[in-house]
């Protein structure tokens, strides 16, 4: 076994624990903090295929700020525990198996369909410099029509959020 | 990130070490990395531990009084004191609080403060017994962007201190810090944009490379004097924002939230936030010389010994300088008042940030 594989399976596990934590915890922040390590193992996966920049990305962006407001939301909402309800039995029976299969057959059927070989570390663009050109070169119209949007979305945003009385008929 | 600069330096280890010591190169590898993060863990604790110490020294004798004066020759033992008080104080956990997050919340702050200092160069290498070893405990390619990731998962810290401790003043400070750290964050990142395309790397070391040199025979080719004044001053604005010091310490308002996001904390976990902000404070001072002051660039003459020396020691006095920096302007400045603060950062220091990366981006073009 090379250390790789090691390394990879170790931060596959936090991040399948994290995301089952996610959904077993009951209390929102808890719940919160399992999906942070959920983000940070991803970002140690990404490391190990040779994509620093998408890394450090994925930490600064997902961890460090979507997920900063996340928590902000629920310090602020001051959201407490949840109730346990028992839940249905047959979500239970039936959902938990069913996952599984789906899991495995999605899986199956990847492997199948895809080439046997592993991608080797560093074959797919990863560094600063190969992804700048990729992005800023190869894919710019792409990479430019997708900021559009999101400042769109952003604008939309704003618009849903700001009250309709307080703009009328008031100075700033 | 990892396997790369991991696999050339140990090529270039076993180049070094010829024939019989090809055995054990992975060892003498993590050996010296272990050497190099012990004395680095070492110095950034005690340059913490005597930061306080200067930090109330100075502002005692901006204050017309005298600071710590007691234990030591000018006072020079009370970090010591000071440690063994918070060992041997009470470590109180309030009834109320939410223990597990209240546990860790001071680790989270310590433990991400002390991990940016990892990728921080402080010199050229250095030969020892054959071997060139580099004055950083790793050199990896997306170093800024490892530091910039390291401090923004440090606002858990004060975040969950806050929300854990379960008392009103320290979720005030909590969400403040939040709010405040991730809203000056934008301008730091964006301030720094203006380096990076003048030195076109990520890696630490590579941009203090690029900085080496002179213009017109006199002038250092740093990159304050390289067009990025207005960076520079982004920079520092938005780093006090984010260690969360005087004028931007709203988190811990002492007149207003009694001590903010750590009201609850006592003992050795409130030493623990206290370590956090000024290795916070260190690394920033840190970035500033790298980034913008040259880092070790200098004036270097004399003796074989004085030359490998002079560099650190410039790297030391430039930190040094901010350090102080840090210190004049808690003594000097009064605090914001919090819709000031936001109103600073969002429709200040970002439009002003944007307008430097431009202008920035088409003198390089240019």
């Amino acid at each position: 076994m090379n250390f790789h594989l090691i390394l990879f399976l170790a931060f596959g596990a936090v991040c399948v624990g994290g995301a089952v934590n996610l959904l077993a915890q009951r209390h929102p922040i808890n719940s919160a903090l399992s999906l942070i390590a959920v983000m940070a193992a991803l970002a140690g996966e990404y490391l190990l295929l040779g994509a620093e920049f998408v890394a450090a990305v994925q930490v600064i962006v997902y961890a460090g700020a979507i997920m900063v407001l996340f928590v902000f939301v629920i310090m602020l909402l001051n959201a407490g525990e949840e109730e346990e309800t028992k839940g249905s039995r047959v979500a239970i029976l039936f959902g938990v198996p069913g996952m599984l299969i789906a899991s495995v057959l999605m899986a199956w059927v990847v492997l199948r369909h895809s080439g046997t070989e592993a991608v080797a570390i560093g074959a797919l663009p990863g560094n600063p410099t190969d992804l700048a050109q990729l992005l800023f070169h190869d894919f710019l119209l792409p990479f430019e029509v997708t900021s559009v949007l999101i400042l769109i979305a952003i604008m939309g945003a704003v618009v849903l959020a700001s009250k309709p009385d307080s703009t009328a008929g008031k100075v700033e | 990130m990892r396997s790369r600069p991991l696999r050339s330096r140990l090529t270039d280890l076993i180049s070094t070490l010829g024939e019989e010591a090809t055995a054990l190169p992975i060892g003498i590898f993590i050996l010296v990395s272990v050497i190099k993060s012990a004395i680095i863990l070492f110095v950034l604790l005690t340059a913490v531990a005597y930061t306080v110490w200067l930090e109330r020294k100075v502002v005692g004798r901006m204050q017309n009084r005298w600071g710590p004066t007691r234990v030591g020759p000018f006072g020079l033992l009370q970090p010591a004191a000071d440690g063994i008080k918070f060992l041997f104080k009470e470590d109180l956990t309030p009834p109320h609080v939410y223990k597990p997050l209240f546990l860790a919340a001071p680790l989270i702050a310590v433990i991400f403060a002390l991990t940016s200092i990892s990728v921080i160069p402080f010199g050229n290498s250095i030969r020892l017994f054959g071997y060139d070893i580099p004055l950083q405990i790793t050199d990896v390619n997306i170093g800024l962007l490892l530091i910039l990731g390291v401090t923004s998962m440090g606002v858990y810290g004060v975040a969950l201190a806050g929300w854990s401790s379960n008392n009103k003043y320290s979720l005030l400070g909590g969400l403040r810090a939040s709010a405040q750290m991730v809203s000056y964050e934008i301008a730091l990142g964006l301030s720094l944009v203006g380096v990076l395309i003048q030195s076109s790397s990520f890696s630490l070391r590579a941009i203090v490379d690029a900085q080496g040199g002179r213009f017109l025979g006199f002038i250092p080719r740093w990159n304050i004097f390289h067009g990025q004044f207005i960076g520079f001053f982004i920079y520092l604005m938005a780093a006090y924002a984010e260690t969360n010091r005087i004028p931007f310490d709203l988190p811990e308002a002492e007149t207003e939230l009694v001590a903010g996001y750590h009201t609850e904390y006592s003992a050795m976990k409130f030493a623990m936030f206290f370590m956090a902000e000024y290795a916070n404070m260190v690394t920033v001072a840190c970035l500033a010389t790298l980034l913008f002051f040259g880092g070790w660039h200098g004036p270097v003459f004399g003796p074989p010994l004085l030359q490998a020396v002079l560099p650190v020691f410039w790297f030391v006095a430039k930190v040094f300088c901010f350090l102080f920096l840090y210190i004049w302007v808690r003594g000097t400045l009064p605090r914001f008042r919090y819709d000031q603060l936001m109103d600073f950062g969002w429709k200040f220091l970002l439009p002003l940030a944007i307008a430097n990366l431009v202008a920035t981006a088409i003198a390089v073009a240019w």
